[in-house]
Parts: structure tokens; sequence; C-alpha cells
């Protein structure tokens, strides 16, 4: 990577480390990209995992912020983060379904399928592998139709929060979980 | 969820963040002030404690152990990093182990034969890495719990670090119930009780560090 990049890149963490959203959400735009490339050089092509592993390192990226140091080379830290998540997904092994989890849910959420209680229980006993407060969030939402917002107020959080949630929530049920 | 719209939703209510520093002294301090209390209600103070600081070896042991706390917390702090080199942190602590193991030899060597085994054993041999142990216990795992918000890829490295640092503050604290006074002691059973705790850091790292 060239230095003005490297430059551009860390001065952008830093702002974003210091609580300026728009320098954080261009510095994820671009390492989005860039993690694109470099997870799509490593595995099978066209590969679904590839955007999930973008999104796993981007939310590691924003989670684990604080421990970039600005003596510290931008990129390295941030392709650090990449190659632990690139590895923990290698090591977790499992083969996953390659359907998308939403359809999944979806289909198990409805109704109007013949065999419905079979299926309203395959939903519960895959619900009951998440944390509650994970599972209501997805009853809430792909259930019961409520908003984000309002699923998220009924949670007591914002409705960003309440998207992320429900986001590593229907991350963790694809997690090697067979149906 | 699309990328853009995650993108968007992180970058959303952005907060400034806390130092990793701030992360771990945290834990430390709260870690720290349980042993002491442990040392107050169970094991008590010495009882010349008073007079004991005035002695130059009260201060020797308090060095000793608190510098392989600061080696430790040096170690943990860098760990905290994804691309973290420690091994300066650890090869600090092993030296400073190694200078006061030195003294150990020497004190033992000068002194009268009859006198060495006292001198090594002390009167409290068999509690002293154990009491150690158990004091920094709770340090370890607050560091630990601390450390699963910071991001340590080297997981047993780092679960080591802490359990050093836990180890140097414990044994600090314990020095306030234990009235040992020769080097060979402390270099044996003060060193011993740090390497439990570091060896169990090291065991829990790659489970407990493991990021969500």
């Amino acid at each position: 990577m060239s230095a003005e990049i490297e430059d551009r890149l860390k001065a952008l963490m830093i702002r974003g480390q210091a609580g300026e959203s728009a320098a954080w959400n261009e510095l994820l735009t671009r390492l989005s990209r860039q993690l694109r490339g470099y997870f799509a050089r490593r595995m099978e092509s066209g590969s679904a995992d590839v955007e999930d592993l973008v999104q796993e390192t981007l939310m590691a990226i924003h989670r684990r912020r604080m421990t970039y140091d600005a003596n510290q080379p931008f990129s390295a830290w941030a392709y650090a983060v990449a190659r632990y998540k690139l590895i923990d997904h290698w090591r977790r092994g499992r083969i996953r379904k390659h359907v998308p989890i939403d359809d999944v849910v979806d289909w198990l959420a409805d109704s109007s399928t013949a065999e419905e209680g079979a299926t309203r229980a395959d939903l519960d006993r895959l619900l009951a592998t998440l944390p509650k407060r994970q599972s209501q969030l997805i009853r809430d939402v792909k259930l019961s139709g409520l908003s984000l917002a309002e699923a998220g107020a009924k949670a007591g959080m914002t409705e960003g929060a309440a998207k992320v949630a429900l986001h590593r929530a229907m991350k963790s049920l694809t997690e090697g979980r067979t149906l | 969820m699309r990328t853009e719209d995650l993108i968007a939703t992180l970058s959303q209510d952005l907060k400034p963040t806390p130092s990793v520093r701030q992360q771990l002294l945290r834990p430390a301090v709260a870690g720290g002030l349980i042993a002491f209390v442990l040392v107050a209600f169970w094991l008590g103070f010495r009882p010349d404690i008073l007079r004991a600081w005035a002695a130059p070896m009260f201060w020797v042991k308090a060095a000793y152990t608190s510098l392989i706390a600061l080696a430790g917390f040096g170690c943990t702090r860098i760990l905290a990093s994804p691309i973290g080199e420690p091994w300066k942190g650890f090869m600090a602590a092993l030296a400073i182990f190694g200078i006061l193991l030195l003294g150990g030899v020497v004190q033992l060597a000068l002194a009268d034969a009859v006198d060495r085994l006292p001198l090594l054993m002390g009167g409290s041999w068999h509690v002293c890495s154990q009491n150690i142990a158990i004091l920094g216990a709770p340090i370890l795992i607050l560091t630990l719990l601390a450390l699963r918000t910071l991001a340590p890829t080297k997981l047993r490295a780092t679960g080591a670090a802490a359990g050093l640092f836990a180890g140097g503050v414990a044994a600090t604290v314990y020095g306030l119930h234990c009235p040992e006074h020769a080097l060979a002691f402390v270099a044996v059973w003060y060193s011993l009780g740090m390497a439990v705790l570091t060896a169990a850091g090291a065991l829990a790292g790659p489970w407990a560090l493991r990021w969500r």
C-alpha cells in the first residue's frame, strides 16, 4: 500500500477514535473495499463467506478501535484484525449451508406452510440457541413485524443498536448450526 | 444487511474511545483492592508492619514484585493490540528475576551452612506461593475480562502477561502480610506464586480471550 494511502487511512482512524462520524464512515468504506479483495484472494472463488468476513472484520475494527495506537502503522493493525477473523473462520471449519439465513428464518416464520406446527418448533429450537435478548429481537422484527425502531425501543436500545444487534443475531444463527 | 448499511449504522452516534491503559487500569485497581482486603481481613498484616517499612528488605521485596507487575502490565498493554510484540517485557521480567535469584544465591553462599536451609525455607514456605496465587486470582480474572473487549491476537501470550501482572500485584500486596526477609526465600517462593498465575493465564488465554 502506498505511503499516501497509509497516511490518509491513519488520519481517518485517529479522527474516528476521537468520535468523528464522517471520518469513521469514510474509513470503513475504504477498508471494506480493501478487505473484500483481501478475503477474495484467500477463499474459494465466489464464496458467500467473503462478504460475511468483510462485515465481521468491520465490526471487530469498530468494537476494538481503541486498541490502535497512533505510533503503529495503521494498515498492519487493520490487516492483523482481518487475519485473526480469517483464521478464526477457518478454524471453525464447519461446512456452512449456503442458504442465506434471512430466507430460512422468513420461510420458517411463514405460518401458511402446511406443517406449521413442526416448522414453528424448528424455529423455536433454532432461536433457543441464542441469548434471550437476541432471540426476542428476531421474534419482534421477523415474526411480529415490528419496525427496528419499535423493537429497539422495546429492548431499550436505539434503532441503530437494534439493527446491529439483529445483524449479529442472524449471523450467529448461521454459524455452524444445523437446522 | 448490506455492507454500506452496516457502515452507516456503525458510524452513527460515534463516541470518543477510552485509552487501553485506562481499560486495563480499572480492573487492576479493583483487583488490587480485593487482594488488599483479603490481606487485611483474612491473612492479617504482619505484626511488625509499623517498624518493617524502615527495613531495607521490606522495600527490596516490594521493588522486586512491583517491577514484575510493571513488566506484566507493559506486556499486557502491548498485547492488547493485534500487532503487539511483547518479548521485551517478558525478557525484562526474566532479567529482574535473574538479578534477585543471583542475590539469593550470593546470600546463601555467604551464610553459615546451618543457616542456609532456614534462609531458603523461612517459616512459611508451604503457604507463600499458594497465598499469592489466591490473592492474584481476582486480578487475573478481571484483567482477562477487560482484555476481551480489546484486540489481542496472541491469546496464550496475552493470558500469560495478564497472569504475570496479576502475580506481581498480588505478591506486592502479600508483602504486607509476609514477614520473610531472605532474598533466597523471595526469589523462590514469591517467584513460584507469580509463575503459577502466569501459567494459569497462559492456560486460560486461548479459551478466555477468543473473540466473540
